[in-house]
């Protein structure tokens, strides 16, 4: 029986926390996220995402502090640039790029990220588990 | 200095190469073909009596460039499709730009057409040098039964000796530094844009370019006074050059100019029949108006024949659409050299020949007659008051759909590229000099093998001369299979930058 | 001294590499002075069964170029290997899978229905297409095997050096010649060539790294003196290994990659991506709405073409998936 498989690379500042209030708030939400905490969003190089697929992840989030909140000043911009090319790219392997997501989530978001984790799981529930290669 | 083959001697199994076996109701392979660029082999059945029934040259590789150029930005190409070959790559970049000029609708200042022609004859010096000396020439210079550790460029260097091979390595090199100082690297070169080119010369450059060709158009006289010395002075090579196993009675095709004089980078299609008579000209936007190809299972390559005339098999002759290309055929097919020297050695071999000239193994004679219009036509240019002028490009108008031809040293060579609105290629359509010569190859070595291998006896020396066959026509398997072309749609209508239009239609 | 023997050989190559190795010029009279070559197809008559018989390890060194694209290219990885005391993977296809790599985007029943069936110039009413057995009236004729996936040399045999570039610059490949020959080689599986991004090499000088926009080539005249990026125009040459003397940049064309990434980068294509996301439009991004940056990023019109354009096969993806 498929489960979805997410890797979430979470900010420390904005979404990480956000993360905690969702569990401190108990917010049911489902479990297929597992989370790695970066100090920026913006330290998500597109090989760790490409790494997160091939070692078997149906879908990758990354979640971040809304423009012009990010502790680093202009980090996130550059995580959207990013990402947006990486998602074009994706297209072009194959890949839905649906299942590479981006999110702003602040600290204060907790019943936000436990939705996104919710929406993300049923598409990729949707979409299927994430096939790769089969060539010869 | 010869290359070693040593490695069979005394060790173990005897695999019949150096010395001659008897081979009856057999199969007999060679694999792989040597001295030319590109994967091949060649299978030969024979009867019980020993006599060849049938030869068949096989080509096993195939990458697929028509398919992976799709969804790739056209002004990419010119980078991307000279990697079809790495031995021609100036023709395909050549060929792919001017492709661009057209589905981009623009035409390049004066200037920059002189320096790409320029660059072109630079490319033609060193790939014709390349040939005769390195790969196809050996066969003459050392001889084609020599042992096969002389038959290559050292047992050539041992030959003629080291002086000479010196002059040889250096004017190969300085077509190929002509390619670099305009393309930035002399394999793969990278400065062909729609609309121009983008880099000039200096005068620097431009002088250094013109001593490299008068050197180079007194190698070409060299080159020529050693082909008639070492060849057609030599009556066993004559005979052979001459006799009926190496002649093939075909049309002939390639890119002339308003003269009718041979051009490698622009002009019409010409094609003559196998009696010299003009039987087509064509721009190359009307290139499938004439040309189709045939599919055989035991080949990747494909077998282009003139549409009008149909593919009628493996045959020759008025009747047959089998054409071929490069330096026989571009002579056959033109009316002259549009320079004097080169001129003068062309009447010279339609006189000994008679005109047309059918024998294959002539090609290598014509090569190094257009090596000299090559050397002449980069004098030309490298003294050409324009060559220095920094304007060298026209800004491309929006992109749409063209076609490209050059003549490669080996052969007619057209790019056909569908843009669409952004500039993204999405339908290319190739046909490469070599495949344009795939029957006749296919033809040149059955009849070959046919010709020397007799009542069984099989040699290694024979075998080369059955090699020989192909080897005249310079092929280039690499180019011949890069092939996947994609849909193109029925009608096309190709409006020019000067204002004509075009209607390519295909049934 | 005994001389060392060398072979060159071309799997899904252009045969550039082997003209390459000619552009060392008269340095080539040097090298068969200290060196038999026993096998070089596009230069000498040694055949495949001469090679068969050869002892093992009886090539000192073998260059190998050339993608893996069919079973007969797979099969001389594997005889050369044997036969070779050290095999060089030579120039990008072998070392990466190169330009014939980007056949990763479809797979070989495409590539062929296209090809032998689609194409408008082709006459075969009976979809003929090329088979690795057919029948002739005389006898039975064999072709290789196409593959779906092009893979680079390491991918199917064990390789002691690597020499990147399409193709490799002639000067770097007789500076390795010499090391071979003087016995000075570095430890095994290095790649042989500088371990530094272009950007050293390039003559052109760099302000402030920030691309405002991009534009395509044709529609710009580069200034020559800056840096290609900083004018508009996409260049690798940030994460390409230096050692080709930036010729390309010097005929003011930028880099397309062809040398590989450094050490320390394991994916070149995503490597870009960040590289280039990161100084895209940086200059007011706070300002700028998502549409915005959205028509930015869309002016790269083919990511994985552009940025993977030497090494898909060795890609972390490898390929596009295809569904069967």
């Amino acid at each position: 029986m498929y489960e979805p498989k997410i890797i979430g690379f979470l900010c420390n500042w904005c979404s990480y926390a956000a993360a905690d209030l969702a569990g401190t708030s108990r917010i049911q939400y489902p479990s297929n996220m597992r989370a790695i905490r970066v100090m920026c969003s913006s330290r998500v190089d597109p090989e760790h995402v490409l790494r997160a697929f091939i070692n078997g992840a149906d879908g990758v989030l990354i979640a971040g502090c809304h423009p012009g909140d990010c502790h680093y000043i202009s980090g996130n911009y550059k995580t959207q640039r990013k990402v947006m090319l990486l998602k074009k790219m994706l297209e072009q392997f194959g890949i839905d790029p649906r299942r590479l997501r981006l999110e702003w989530c602040s600290s204060a978001e907790g019943g936000k990220f436990a939705q996104v984790v919710t929406d993300m799981t049923e598409e990729l529930r949707t979409l299927g588990p994430i096939q790769l290669e089969t060539g010869d | 200095m010869s290359a070693a083959t040593k490695g069979t001697k005394g060790k173990g199994k005897d695999k019949g190469k150096s010395g001659t076996k008897e081979m009856k109701g057999k199969k007999v392979t060679i694999d792989p073909i040597t001295r030319l660029e590109g994967h091949g082999k060649i299978e030969i059945f024979l009867d019980d009596g020993g006599n060849v029934m049938n030869a068949y040259i096989q080509i096993p590789e195939f990458r697929g460039f028509e398919r992976f150029c799709q969804g790739r930005p056209g002004e990419e190409l010119p980078r991307i499709t000279p990697r079809i070959c790495g031995v021609c790559p100036t023709a395909h970049h050549m060929a792919s730009t001017k492709t661009l000029d057209a589905a981009f609708h623009v035409d390049p200042p004066s200037a920059a057409k002189k320096l790409r022609e320029l660059m072109y004859a630079g490319y033609i010096v060193y790939d014709h040098t390349l040939h005769f000396y390195y790969l196809g020439g050996p066969d003459f210079i050392v001889g084609p039964q020599a042992p096969a550790a002389e038959r290559n460029i050292l047992g050539v260097i041992n030959k003629v000796g080291l002086e000479i091979a010196k002059e040889v390595i250096k004017h190969r090199s300085y077509g190929q530094k002509v390619i670099q100082m305009l393309g930035g690297k002399a394999t793969h070169p990278v400065c062909g844009l729609p609309g121009g080119i983008s880099k000039g010369l200096n005068e620097e450059e431009r002088a250094e370019i013109e001593e490299m060709a008068k050197s180079s158009v007194k190698f070409a006289q060299f080159s020529l006074e050693t082909f008639d010395k070492l060849v057609l002075q030599n009556k066993e090579y004559l005979d052979l050059i001459l006799s009926d196993a190496y002649t093939m009675k075909t049309y002939y095709m390639g890119l002339v100019d308003d003269n009718n004089k041979v051009n490698f980078y622009d002009g019409k299609v010409r094609v003559v029949d196998p009696t010299g008579k003009e039987y087509i000209k064509f721009s190359p936007s009307q290139y499938l108006d004439h040309i189709e190809e045939h599919v055989e299972p035991w080949s990747y390559i494909k077998f282009p024949y003139l549409k009008g005339i149909g593919w009628k098999g493996f045959v020759d002759g008025v009747d047959s659409g089998v054409f071929r290309v490069a330096p026989l055929a571009r002579l056959n097919a033109a009316e002259g050299m549009a320079t004097p020297l080169a001129q003068d050695a062309y009447e010279k071999m339609m006189e000994t020949l008679g005109y047309p000239a059918h024998q294959t193994l002539a090609t290598h004679w014509a090569r190094l007659i257009e090596l000299q219009y090559a050397a002449e036509r980069l004098l030309e240019l490298a003294q050409d008051e324009e060559i220095t002028s920094s304007d060298i490009r026209a800004e491309p108008g929006e992109p749409g759909e063209g076609v490209g031809i050059v003549e490669a040293a080996r052969g007619t060579l057209i790019h056909h590229y569908q843009l669409d609105e952004e500039g993204i290629a999405r339908k290319v359509n190739l046909i490469v000099a070599t495949v344009n010569n795939a029957p006749a190859i296919s033809m040149s070595v059955r009849d070959a093998a046919k010709g020397v291998i007799k009542d069984g006896t099989v040699s290694d020396g024979l075998l080369n001369m059955v090699e020989m066959a192909f080897r005249a026509y310079d092929p280039c398997f690499a180019c011949a299979t890069h092939f996947l072309p994609g849909e193109t749609p029925l009608q096309v209508r190709i409006h020019r930058s000067d204002g004509t239009i075009e209607t390519v239609k295909r049934t | 001294m005994d001389k060392l023997k060398f072979a060159f050989y071309w799997a899904a190559s252009c045969g550039g590499c082997e003209i390459a190795v000619l552009d060392i010029d008269e340095k080539i009279l040097d090298v068969v002075e200290k060196a038999d070559i026993v096998f070089w197809p596009v230069a000498i008559d040694t055949k495949y069964k001469e090679v068969e018989a050869f002892e093992d390890k009886y090539i000192d060194v073998c260059f190998f170029n050339g993608a893996i694209r069919n079973n007969e290219n797979e099969e001389m990885a594997h005889l050369l290997r044997k036969k070779s005391k050290i095999l060089i993977a030579f120039g990008a296809c072998s070392c990466f899978g190169g330009i014939p790599g980007l056949s990763n985007e479809s797979n070989s029943e495409e590539t062929f229905s296209t090809a032998y069936k689609d194409v408008p110039s082709v006459v075969n009413p009976d979809g003929i297409l090329p088979q690795p057995s057919s029948r002739v009236p005389e006898g039975e004729l064999t072709l290789p095997t196409l593959y779906d996936t092009v893979k680079a040399l390491h991918q199917v045999v064990d390789v002691d050096y690597f020499i990147p570039g399409c193709p490799p610059p002639p000067e770097l490949i007789a500076e390795n010649i010499d090391a071979i020959f003087s016995g000075d080689l570095p430890p095994k599986g290095s790649v042989l060539a500088p371990d530094i991004a272009l950007c050293e090499e390039c003559p052109l000088e760099i302000v402030e790294k920030k691309i405002p926009t991009i534009k395509r080539p044709y529609e710009v005249v580069p200034d020559g003196k800056r840096c290609l990026l900083e004018q508009g125009i996409l260049c690798m040459g940030i994460n390409t290994r230096a050692g080709c003397g930036a010729r390309c940049i010097k005929a003011n064309m930028p880099c397309r990659g062809c040398m590989g990434p450094t050490s320390e980068v394991a994916d070149q294509g995503a490597k870009l991506i960040s590289s280039i996301a990161s100084i895209l439009g940086v200059e007011g991004e706070e300002a700028k709405t998502d549409e915005e940056v959205q028509k930015l990023i869309d002016q790269i019109k083919d990511p994985m073409g552009t940025f993977y354009r030497y090494s898909l096969p060795v890609s972390l993806l490898k390929r596009k998936v295809m569904k069967k």
